[in-house]
């Protein structure tokens, strides 16, 4: 194994984890995570307004995973998950983190980066018509996403996508997603 | 023709469309991985539907949550009452938002935007 895909999450160890999965992503998962998170933050009566743009960021974080992992390398020590992701919601300073990782094939990973920098590039207006061109003019792809994804994440939070993308092997990197959503 | 009554779950809006009442609803959470699955039946109904509309439809949309695959559904929806609408009837579509939740307020303004029917955005006061 080229390197422990772990390590980032303990060079990245700021705040209170209220959650961390690794393994297959799947729609049965999804639903306890979203539980587990939502009545967590019902329980420190987070603000609605906070809440609900985290559920939100949620949501799209792991459908995001969901529709668009790609398989694990061959050597990997997972190979029985269809769809193998990383998740980790943490308390911090104002609001909180939702980092996901998983594996991107070498053939893919321009056409993310790419699509991440002209996210952050944009202002939040850009933003915004990104997002109504996308919604009317994109169909849904085979794989089940919408596209948007990310530009709603963008959107919702206010903030750049902060991103690593880190190689495996010649064939695979890991993406890792780090998405700060605050209060304002 | 016979209504689509469907309950609500954690991950799919209650739905309410009556021809014979004119008023339609979507309400509840909208957030299943697959929501063509979902929204496909209520477009085929719609399109049904619009050979023959009362002359005034309602239509209530009171989302908590919706996800962005959804969302393309949603626009589906819409571009059917669209066309009811260009067909010279009255349509009307309410946009529920809490009072609080800017990010659903803008979510019907991109609709309005898009689609050619009078919308209404309708605060839901705590």
């Amino acid at each position: 194994m080229s390197f422990n895909i772990e390590n980032y999450f303990s060079d990245n160890s700021t705040g209170n984890t209220i959650l961390y999965y690794k393994g297959n992503v799947d729609s049965d998962v999804i639903n306890h995570i979203l539980d587990t998170v939502e009545n967590k933050m019902v329980e420190v009566s987070e603000q609605s307004k906070l809440r609900k743009k985290v559920y939100n960021v949620l949501v799209e974080s792991l459908q995001n995973l969901y529709h668009h992992v790609d398989k694990v390398p061959s050597d990997f020590e997972d190979q029985t998950s269809e769809r193998f992701g990383l998740i980790a919601v943490k308390k911090v300073n104002n609001g909180y983190r939702i980092i996901t990782g998983n594996f991107v094939h070498s053939d893919n990973i321009d056409k993310l980066e790419e699509k991440i920098k002209r996210i952050n590039r944009s202002s939040h207006e850009e933003i915004k018509e990104l997002y109504k061109f996308i919604l009317n003019h994109q169909r849904i792809s085979a794989k089940g996403g919408g596209g948007l994804g990310l530009v709603d994440i963008a959107r919702k939070t206010g903030n750049k996508l902060e991103y690593s993308i880190k190689e495996y092997d010649s064939h695979f990197s890991f993406f890792y997603l780090n998405i700060l959503v605050n209060e304002e | 023709m016979e209504p689509i009554i469907i309950e609500g779950t954690p991950k799919t809006p209650t739905v309410k469309f009556d021809a014979t009442e004119g008023v339609f609803e979507i309400k509840g959470r909208s957030i299943p991985e697959n929501s063509v699955e979902f929204y496909k039946p209520l477009v085929d109904w719609l399109d049904t539907y619009k050979e023959s509309p009362l002359t005034k439809t309602v239509v209530n949309v009171r989302l908590e949550y919706f996800n962005t695959s959804s969302s393309k559904c949603i626009l589906d929806v819409f571009k059917k009452l669209e066309a009811i609408h260009k067909a010279k009837n009255e349509v009307e579509v309410n946009w529920f938002y809490e009072e609080d939740d800017e990010d659903m307020l803008e979510a019907g303004e991109d609709y309005e935007s898009i689609i050619r029917v009078p919308f209404k955005m309708v605060e839901i006061l705590e």
